[in-house]
């Protein structure tokens, strides 16, 4: 007993010749239909280099089209070439001219001749099938597809359509279930035979000749007829990308093949010399008969898909550059924003990051230069710190940054003094979490020594700016994570504020708080307001003040809100 | 509206092809070898000056990548580049000692060239310095790309160019011909791009590494693009607009996914900053034949005599292909 194969070839006829050939040459009879579309000199040529071998046939010649009933007869009529003649067959594997035997011969023998009576047939009903493309899985069976798909799209999908809209359908004929399944499989002569001499075979010939794609539903709905055993599962090695189309192996996949202990695997590149060298040689080695197993294999092209249709988040580049809202995460990590708390505290800065261990920059967007920690220059990725560089174009700065440091949590202090460009992107970005004391870009001032009119002047203009960043970020739109405290507020309780915004930055969650940064000093501020307000100007963005000093006493103010 | 700008965009694609079709008389065949182009060979395109010094290594590196023939344009060099480029098997040479400027910087030449010779063809278009890198470019040759771009339906290929640089002075270590000059310049800058779409013509203009760093930090718009579409499966009715910055029709411009997800792209990079570097950018300055006024050229000269360390602690040193695609410089997309 023996396996027999039935080879479709349309193109790569040399490799397809040198494929046959090791076949035959190991005793298993083959019989190759080539395309008629392939010119005659080629088919020619492809017939004289295996004019040597005896038990290779070449089967009448098919036009055959891509989803089309043509690939089919010309299976058909292969399979009953070889059957006719080849008495000793017992299990024909269908593959194709781009396939590849990933292990010897004599395996796949010994592997089938354990198995004499199942069939090797993916085959799945419509509703269990998830892999499709272009959503047609039940419809492939009740509609009519007269127009090509690869050369009149718009054509096939309007008629679709129109009879979707008008609910044709098509009867399925009596006593059938329809079921898909890789074009790939390998058949008892037993099964074959049954389908092929089918009394009905004309009437399911004819319904099928208009199902879409009946090479992926003829033979795995039919099988299911005659099949003692089936099991649903190929024996050939074939994945497909999201569009639907076959991934191919190349000389640098010859490891992961060689460890996918799978029999037979498409689509081989034609130029992959190493493969077809290493692969197609006489192995004399002693069977291993391990089952199948394309896990890794699996995970690489899942990988790639995954890579091509969700990509990764945060990344812009030349390949990549998503529209508004389909970024799946507008920047590549979380990371923190203060506003007011190094006006607040003198060593904020460091303070945060002996706490936490996380990067803490000082204004990123400060006018003047990019305050990058430890006062860099340069900083991750090469990132200049010049003004002018970062304002041309401030949102790639910041996705810059975070994809640069992967990993680590970038804090910055943020303020009215900056340039304010970055604040809607920061806004709509999941990844912020900002925190802000309102107001408290009047604690410096308040300690400055400046003429009164030039504060007045600058904290009129600093609150406006304020006041329209707390506006942005209070908006409905916003997605980062927001908390505002007056500097009334926060400063009723600054330890727990502080804890709860180390809490948010996970790392030493659980300790308690137990070194506070150094509060400014704040007596006389409410002074300092008034005077303010005294001159005209109404500093409100900081909540109340008591004229009276003493600050830490002041009560009955809100609790610190979370907005998001 | 839409249609408006298409037909606009019609009409200067035509007259880009026109254009390439009046610049053929500044060519003339120094050395023709096009009969010898197979129907499915994959030609690289390329025009040059003075660069003799970089032609054995650059030559070697397309032809070892499977690049199967060679146009270029000799724009008046005199240091035996045209000879060379003559004597090579596989190359194709054509000479002129009119104007780049005016051939809006050798594209008009190309594109009569491609129009005249690549309809068909997968077709690189390349500077001297400039060495294309793409996902399992050192297993893979060129080949498995355009069959694999073929089976997807793809029909352009897009890149970024990737400034190199050595360590130390650019004209500390001088370059030997037939020398792989990243073994000098194996320093990049790996995250300080900036990329901004344009519009009309639907390509994305990136800009920044360290040029944008070193050269243009006060005038960041005019850091050079470093966005480029160099392989195009080419069909006479395509034309370049400006350098291989974008091309018309605009649809071989999308080379960037909009819905989140990675295309498989690749890097050019680019050998420009070598000891050569120095006294070229004196002679183009003189020259006066390249983009926007050379002001390009300008900012060099000011920075190279200012500074001439593009090296920082944060540059990267160039390992392969790998190295570029996990730091999102390149992609391989859905090529595995």
């Amino acid at each position: 007993m023996s396996v027999g194969f039935v080879m479709l070839v349309h193109e790569a006829l040399d490799r397809a010749a040198q494929v046959a050939r090791h076949w035959a040459e190991h005793g298993k009879p083959v019989v190759i239909h080539v395309d008629q579309r392939v010119g005659s000199d080629d088919y020619r040529h492809m017939t004289s280099k295996l004019e040597d071998l005896q038990n290779v046939r070449f089967s009448k010649r098919h036009a055959c089209e891509w989803g089309n009933w043509s690939i089919v007869g010309a299976t058909q009529s292969a399979c009953e070439l070889l059957l006719e003649h080849e008495t000793d067959v017992r299990h024909v594997f269908l593959i194709s001219g781009s396939c590849m035997p990933l292990r010897s011969p004599s395996e796949l023998q010994s592997y089938l001749d354990e198995r004499p009576r199942t069939d090797f047939i993916e085959s799945v009903t419509t509703d269990e099938v998830d892999w499709t493309v272009g959503g047609l899985d039940q419809e492939r069976f009740t509609l009519r597809f007269p127009f090509s798909w690869k050369k009149h799209r718009r054509l096939f999908d309007r008629y679709v359509e129109f009879q979707r809209r008008i609910n044709f359908k098509r009867k399925i004929p009596d006593g059938i279930v329809p079921h898909l399944g890789s074009q790939w499989w390998c058949l008892t002569r037993q099964t074959l035979t049954a389908i092929l001499e089918d009394p009905r075979r004309a009437e399911y010939d004819r319904y099928f000749r208009r199902v879409w794609i009946p090479d992926e539903s003829y033979f795995q709905t039919l099988a299911r007829l005659y099949s003692t055993q089936i099991e649903s599962r190929s024996l050939t090695l074939s994945k497909f990308d999201f569009q639907g189309k076959p991934h191919v192996f190349y000389d640098d996949h010859l490891q992961l093949l060689r460890r996918s202990d799978c029999f037979v695997a498409r689509k081989i590149w034609p130029q992959a010399e190493k493969l077809y060298r290493e692969f197609l040689i006489t192995d004399q080695s002693p069977s291993k008969m391990a089952e199948p197993n394309p896990l890794k294999i699996d995970r690489l092209f899942s990988r790639a898909t995954e890579r091509r249709t969700r990509g990764r988040a945060g990344l812009y580049m030349q390949g990549r550059y998503p529209n508004e809202g389909w970024e799946n995460g507008k920047t590549a990590g979380r990371y923190s924003v203060f506003q007011g708390f190094a006006e607040l505290f003198e060593d904020f800065g460091p303070w945060l990051a002996r706490r936490t261990g996380n990067r803490v920059h000082g204004n990123l967007f400060a006018k003047d230069r990019v305050h990058f920690a430890n006062d860099e220059t340069v900083y991750n990725g090469a990132l200049s710190d010049s003004a002018d560089l970062r304002d041309y174009n401030p949102g790639a700065f910041l996705t810059n940054l975070i994809w640069n440091t992967r990993g680590e949590h970038q804090c910055f202090q943020f303020g009215p003094k900056d340039a304010q460009k970055i604040g809607k992107f920061i806004a709509a970005d999941r990844n912020a979490t900002v925190s802000v004391i309102a107001g408290a870009w009047a604690i410096p001032l308040f300690h400055s020594n400046r003429n009164f009119a030039d504060i007045r002047r600058e904290a009129a203009q600093l609150q406006r700016i304020e006041a329209r960043h707390l506006e942005l970020l209070r908006d409905g739109q916003t997605k980062a994570r927001v908390s505002i405290w007056s500097l009334a507020e926060f400063i009723e309780d600054p330890m727990e504020n502080l804890q709860q915004i180390l809490d948010e930055l996970g790392g030493d969650a659980g300790r308690r708080l137990t070194e506070v940064p150094l509060m400014a000093d704040l007596s006389g501020f409410g002074q300092f307001l008034q005077n303010l307000k005294n001159q005209g100007m109404s500093p409100h963005l900081m909540g109340d003040f008591p004229v009276i000093d003493d600050p830490q006493k002041t009560s009955g103010g809100q609790r610190p809100y979370l907005v998001k | 509206m839409k249609l408006l700008r298409s037909y606009r965009l019609r009409l200067q694609r035509k007259r880009w092809r026109i254009r390439a079709f009046r610049k053929r008389r500044d060519l003339s065949a120094r050395k023709n070898r096009t009969a010898q182009i197979g129907k499915r060979d994959i030609l690289l395109f390329c025009t040059l000056r003075n660069e003799r010094i970089r032609l054995p290594y650059f030559l070697k590196y397309y032809r070892d990548m499977g690049v199967d023939h060679f146009f270029f344009v000799d724009n008046g060099s005199n240091d035996g580049t045209g000879e060379h480029l003559a004597d090579q098997p596989d190359v194709t040479v054509f000479y002129t000692e009119k104007g780049y400027k005016r051939a809006r910087f050798g594209v008009d030449w190309l594109n009569w060239l491609q129009l005249k010779y690549a309809h068909g063809h997968w077709c690189l278009v390349v500077d001297v310095d400039e060495f294309l890198v793409y996902p399992f470019c050192d297993t893979r040759p060129i080949r498995a790309l355009t069959d694999w771009l073929d089976a997807s339906s793809i029909k352009s290929f897009g890149t970024m160019l990737l400034d190199m640089y050595p360590k130390g002075p650019i004209d500390s270590v001088p370059y030997m011909e037939g020398q792989d000059p990243f073994e000098i310049a194996h320093w990049f800058d790996s995250g300080n791009y900036t990329i901004q779409k344009n519009k009309r013509f639907g390509n994305l203009w990136i800009q920044g590494g360290p040029r944008a760093r070193a050269f243009f930090a006060d005038k960041p718009e005019r850091a050079p693009a470093l966005n480029k579409v160099p392989l195009v499966k080419w069909d006479r009715a395509y034309t370049y607009v400006s350098s291989t910055h974008m091309l018309l029709p605009r649809g071989l411009n999308l080379v960037y996914d909009e819905w989140g997800g990675e295309k498989t792209s690749g890097c050019l990079l680019h050998a420009k900053f070598l000891n050569t570097f120095v006294e070229k950018s004196a002679e183009e300055l003189k020259r006066k034949q390249h983009f926007a006024n050379s002001h390009e050229y300008k900012a060099y000269n000011e920075g190279l005599s200012a500074n001439p360390d593009l090296w920082c602690k944060w540059s990267e040193k160039y390992i392969n292909w790998r190295q570029l695609e996990i730091l999102g410089l390149m992609s391989k997309g859905n090529w595995a």
